[in-house]
Parts: structure tokens; C-alpha cells; sequence
């Protein structure tokens, strides 16, 4: 049975239809990826999945429980986490603990177990007492992560966990991430890092409230495995992008930092025909290559295309 | 249940690490009380009376004594010219002048009607108008003295008939024991209110209240476990504007402490079910406290009979004073720690309040449910 399977799932705000014939699966154990502009329609999936918010039509099993007809039964099996701390600021650490195992209706000596397995997990060890406002935001963020799995949820949903989280916190949330999938937890995520998303074992891409695109990373990249990406370091990078711009077999050109991408239409001899036109236009190239489509690629790709279509 | 623990035991770790407000919620009412009890006070004593004698007769003094001897004036100077009374007045020196007329001895004496002027300073109308009511009632005891005396020469000197006035549970008719129960409920309603709607809204704000709702509480649960330390906070916080004021201003306890505490919390429940009703709707702490600021202060100043009675007021004022709970919760208080009495002569105070708190407290959860889902 799979952790999650959605089908149809539309949920309209009066005339806007804010999530539209939605249907995916994650399997248990899955890191599943949700990317989507913001306003596409990400968070009210998940609050759709979370038994907060009741979908219009279509419906959504979570942990085998049908979201729309039992919401407090979803809420005691799930584990949510969002971005904006969901932690007590005036609240010592072991007082947030408490306070949420409360929430879950833990005691005792499970609440202790439990209490014990989030500052290991957290390396919060002998920093029980410190006021969570004091704490360095990538400790809070893994213990608003520990405080919301105390429950042993078997299915944990993270709304851009690691918003404003310096690069090596992010790092050890996502070992913690990877640690919970392995233990058989299935995640579903969103995030706005797409170096993040590289983690998921599948990525949905959703926009304005559709499924664009849904895969492995390597899957989703095969969108331009006929669409060779020529990367040019040029010496003056604008006049290139506006010279390769003009090109039939140039379907488009964008500026990475100093250097320009370029998608082709066909996989012949890409980088012969971006040589020849940058030469035809009197510019100077110091290399042109073919490199390979990050996520980044893929995902304005994906938008784009869902956007004219 | 054990959920509603947790939240109450959360709310009461933040209360105390929040120093600020529990100092504005346990002090600020007692230091209301203070300023308010000694600074509205109502009655006027050792009015600074000036006297222009024309006469400077024996009848004349006699009645200077009386002004004086009443206990309401008290003699600042004679005076002669017209432009020095203007000046005393001006210079606040006076509060009044008595002017008694030349021939004051003789029309006294040849029984003529005559008449004596009385300048009262009218800057403050209140005032003005009790030092006038002072007056009046000397000068007519005086005037009843001397007819009595010339109708029945050695007989009585004083009135045949006297009134003789007693006033139940405030015999000095000091004005403290009118105001301070109106006080205890001014500032009970204005704790309990802010800080109620206070405390949900910051869930709001700081985004915690979305993971609440994520998590299996429902909204009773966590709005029982919210405001029970709350109504704890300002019952206590009510008892100690009680005591303070027993022992600053002598207020009595005549009646039952139980009839007392239940109307207490009777009325913070109601108070309390306005502040959560508040935090539903706002947006933001500062639209929060505002409006529950507001919502408690004007009301409960000017329409609870706190200050102003209500039976003086336009009949459209009289009817919207029925929604400020204060309004009962003032007659019972005063019924209780005033009077000494029972539940048969409140009974209906309470009944309004409990109506007050369901219909809140409604309201609050209907539209804290409809938010939460």
C-alpha cells in the first residue's frame, strides 16, 4: 500500500482553482520532492494532506486514511513541519518537548525515550535548559524536526524546512532526512533549493495547481536529452546571448553568472553550430561545451512549458 | 484532557519567563488603584470662602460662623472693595464669597425679607454646584433659626422638624467606597480582556498556531488550556486590587467570600471569552491590544455605573450599557462588599453575566472553528 495516494485532488477558493485534478503516490519510505513556484498550489496540497483543509473533489488516502472524512485521524498519524518555527521561543528546549509530547499525548517513560532520542538526534545534549530563542537557527530547525516526528509519525511532511539555515545545517538536516527515509519514514518535502531536490527519490513539479512534471532527478533531466544544453564562456556574454538568440536552432539562451546556455532544438553537432554563429558574428568564444541539465534547468523548463501550454 | 494540560502548563512557562507581562498583569492594577482611589474623589471639604461684610453686625457674624462652623468652609479673609473679592476669586485664593448687605442686622431684626449673595467660582461646574447646594442648605438653617426665634421668643431656637439623614453602608458618604468596587471591576475587565486576546493572536503571529492546528488538539481543548492560567492570573491579580484596597481606602467585606469569588470569576470568564473573541478577529498583537483596550477601557469607564449613574443617562445609552457585563458585575460587587447581601438581592446581576460569557465565549468558538479548519 502505498504511504500516500492522492487522485483528482482539486480544491477550489471561489472561482480560483487553487490545487487542479491532482493524482500521485509515494511509496513508504520514499523522499518525495514537491517543487512549485510559490502561489502554485504546494501548500495547499499539504494542508489538504495534513487534514486541514477539505479538498473540493478528488480524494486523498494518507496512511490509508481518507483525508476528508477523517482529518484528526490523518493529524495523529502525520508528523508537519513548516519553515516558520513552530517552536515556543520563550520556551526552554526540554519545555518544547514536553509541551508538543503533551500535544501527541505522550508520558512517561515513552515521552522520555522519545525526549532522550530528539536531543541525540538534535545534538541538543546538555543544552536542555537553553531558551529556544537562543539557539542558532540550524538547532532549532532539528529540533522543530525532532518535535514534530516525537510521535514516531510513519509519514512526515516538511513545508521548506530549511529556510534561512546556513549551508552546512542544511547539510545535517538532510542527513537526519535521509537517516528517517532509510528507517522506513516516508517524507514528502518541498523546498525551494533545487541542489536540495537532488536528495528526493522522486520530484513533483507542480504548477498553478497542476502536475507538470513528475520523476526520478535523472527521469525529469531526460527532458532535454534531445535538447543539447552548450554552455559559452564568452568574452563579452551579452553580444552572444543576443547573436545565439537570433539562431533558428537556438530554442533559448539564458545567462548563467558570466557565462551563456544554450538549448538547441536538435542533437546534431550542437556545439559546431554554436561555434560557426559565434564566429559568423565576429565574437570571440573561449570554450564552448555541452554540459549536462541540473534541476534548475529542468524545473524552468517544466514551468515554461506548463506556463504556454 | 491531558492536552489541555499541556497547553495550560506552556502557557503558564511562558507567562513566567515573560516577566514583563506578568508584571503589567499583577502590579499595574494595583497601581491603577492607587492613582484612581486617591486621585477621584468626590467631595469637597474647607471650601475657601471670602467674606465682603457690608453690615459688620452681630447677625452678620453670626452667620459667617455658620458657614464656618458647617465643616464645608473654611475663612480665608475679609473683604472690602469689589476689586479685591475679583482678585481672591481670580487667584483661586477663593473658591467663594459670601456678601452679606449693609442693614443685614436691621431687616433681621424688623423680621423684613432680605437676602445674602453667595460668589461661587464656576470653573468646575461639579464643584460649583455642591458648594452652591452647601450654601443653600446653611443659609436656609440659619434663616428657620431666626424666624423661629421671632415667632416663639425663648422657646426652641432650632427647627421643630429636623431631617435627620442616615445613610446605610457609607455613613460619611465618603466617595472612595462608591468607587473603588468600580474600580476592581475597571481593572479586572481590562487584565483579563488584553491579555486574552493577546495570547492567542501571538500564536498567530509567530506562526505556531499553524502547528497547532496540524497537530491532533482541537480548538476546545486549546482554548480551555489557554485561558484557564489566565483566569487564575487575573482572579489573582482581583483579589489583590480587593486587599490593597481594604487596606488603603478601608473598604469593608460585609458579605460572603464565596458569593464574592464566584461573581468574580463569573464576570473574568465573560471578560475573558471578549479577549479570546477579539484574538479571533484581529491580525495582529498592536490590533489586538488595541481593540481589547478599547473594548474594556471606554466602555466599562463611562457605561458601567462605574462613575457616571446609569439611570441619568439618554435612554438609547441606558439600553447599550446592558452589554457591558461590568455594569452587573458592579452591582454585585457593590451588593456584596458593601451591603453584606445575599444571593436573592443579585441574583439577577449573575444571571446576566453567566449570559454575557455564553454569548462571548460562543461567538469566540464559532469563529475560532471555522478558523481552524
Amino acid at each position: 500500500m502505498a504511504a500516500i495516494d492522492v487522485r483528482g485532488l482539486t480544491r477550489r477558493f471561489g472561482g480560483f482553482v487553487a490545487v487542479d485534478d491532482l493524482s500521485f503516490t509515494v511509496e513508504s519510505g520514499e523522499i518525495f520532492g514537491f517543487l512549485g513556484a510559490n502561489g502554485a498550489g504546494k501548500s495547499t496540497t499539504i494542508r489538504m494532506l495534513c487534514g486541514l483543509l477539505r479538498p473540493t473533489v478528488g480524494t486523498a488516502l494518507v496512511g490509508g486514511i481518507d483525508v476528508a472524512k477523517d482529518p484528526e485521524g490523518v493529524k495523529r498519524r502525520i508528523g508537519y513541519m513548516s519553515q516558520k518555527f513552530s517552536l515556543y521561543e520563550l520556551l526552554t528546549v526540554d519545555q518544547n518537548i514536553e509541551f508538543w509530547g503533551g500535544i501527541y499525548g505522550l508520558s512517561g517513560a515513552r515521552l522520555a525515550a522519545r525526549r532522550q532520542f530528539v536531543l541525540e538526534m538534535a545534538g541538543l545534549n546538555g543544552r536542555e535548559a537553553t531558551l529556544t530563542r537562543d539557539l542558532p537557527g540550524g538547532w532549532r530547525q532539528r529540533l522543530a524536526l525532532g518535535c514534530a516526528i516525537l510521535h514516531e509519525p510513519s509519514i512526515v511532511f516538511l513545508d521548506e524546512p530549511t529556510g534561512g539555515v546556513d549551508p552546512l545545517s542544511r547539510r545535517q538536516f538532510w542527513d537526519l532526512i535521509d537517516r528517517m527515509s532509510a528507517a522506513g519514514t516516508t517524507v514528502l518535502v518541498t523546498t525551494h533549493y533545487l541542489d536540495e531536490a537532488e536528495h528526493c527519490h522522486r520530484i513533483a513539479i507542480i504548477q498553478a495547481g497542476k502536475l507538470a512534471a513528475l520523476g526520478t532527478a535523472t527521469e525529469l533531466k531526460h527532458v532535454f536529452s534531445d535538447r543539447p544544453i552548450i554552455e559559452v564562456q564568452a568574452v563579452h556574454p551579452v553580444a552572444a546571448l543576443e547573436a545565439l538568440d537570433r539562431l533558428p536552432d537556438v530554442e533559448k539562451t539564458s545567462l548563467f553568472g558570466t557565462s551563456v546556455h544554450a538549448v538547441l532544438r536538435s542533437a546534431q553537432e550542437p556545439e559546431e553550430i554554436i561555434r560557426r554563429a559565434l564566429a559568423a558574428a565576429g565574437l570571440e568564444a573561449r570554450s564552448v561545451t555541452r554540459v549536462m541539465p541540473s534541476l534548475e534547468d529542468v524545473f524552468l523548463d517544466v514551468v515554461e512549458r506548463a506556463g504556454a501550454a | 484532557m491531558r492536552r489541555v494540560v499541556a497547553v495550560a502548563t506552556k502557557e503558564l512557562h511562558q507567562i513566567v519567563r515573560d516577566q514583563r507581562t506578568l508584571a503589567i498583569l499583577l502590579l499595574f492594577p494595583a497601581f491603577i488603584l492607587l492613582i484612581y482611589g486617591y486621585a477621584l474623589n468626590f467631595d469637597i471639604r474647607d471650601v475657601r470662602l471670602a467674606v465682603q461684610d457690608h453690615d459688620r453686625s452681630t447677625a452678620s457674624r453670626e452667620l459667617v460662623s455658620a458657614f464656618v462652623n458647617s465643616g464645608y468652609f473654611g475663612l480665608v479673609g475679609y473683604v472690602d472693595a469689589d476689586a479685591d473679592l475679583d482678585r481672591l476669586v481670580n487667584t483661586n485664593q477663593a473658591r467663594a464669597v459670601l456678601v452679606i448687605p449693609a442693614r443685614f442686622d436691621r431687616d433681621v431684626e424688623t423680621r423684613t425679607p432680605t437676602t445674602v449673595q453667595v460668589v461661587i467660582d464656576g470653573d468646575n461646574a461639579n464643584t460649583a454646584s455642591t458648594v452652591m447646594g452647601y450654601a443653600q442648605a446653611i443659609v436656609a438653617e440659619f434663616s428657620t433659626a431666626l424666624v423661629l426665634r421671632a415667632v416663639t421668643p425663648g422657646g426652641p431656637s432650632g427647627a421643630l422638624l429636623t431631617l435627620e439623614p442616615r445613610i446605610w453602608y457609607n455613613p460619611q458618604l465618603r466617595s472612595t467606597l462608591f468607587l473603588v468596587p468600580g474600580l476592581i471591576a475597571f481593572i479586572a475587565m481590562i487584565t483579563a480582556v488584553v491579555s486574552t486576546a493577546l495570547s492567542v493572536v501571538r500564536e498567530k503571529e509567530r506562526g505556531t498556531m499553524e502547528q497547532i492546528r496540524m497537530s491532533p488538539i482541537g480548538p476546545v481543548s486549546f482554548i480551555l488550556g489557554k485561558t484557564v492560567p489566565y483566569l487564575a492570573l487575573s482572579f489573582v491579580s482581583a483579589l489583590l486590587i480587593l486587599f490593597t484596597a481594604r487596606l488603603l481606602f478601608d473598604l469593608p467585606m460585609r458579605g460572603s467570600w464565596g458569593l464574592l469569588c464566584g461573581s468574580i470569576l463569573l464576570f473574568l470568564v465573560g471578560a475573558q471569552a471578549q479577549g479570546l473573541l477579539i484574538s479571533t478577529i484581529a491580525s495582529s498583537q498592536q490590533v489586538a491590544f488595541q481593540v481589547a483596550l478599547l473594548s474594556s477601557f471606554l466602555p466599562t469607564f463611562i457605561l458601567s455605573g462605574f462613575i457616571f449613574p446609569i439611570s441619568s443617562m439618554p435612554l438609547v445609552v441606558q439600553g447599550v450599557s446592558h452589554i457591558v457585563p461590568a455594569r452587573y458585575f458592579l452591582v454585585a460587587l457593590r451588593a456584596i462588599v458593601l451591603k453584606g447581601a445575599g444571593l436573592p438581592a443579585f441574583w439577577e446581576q449573575l444571571v446576566f453575566l453567566a449570559i454575557f460569557a455564553t454569548v462571548a465565549l460562543s461567538l469566540a468558538s464559532l469563529r475560532l472553528t471555522r478558523e481552524w479548519t
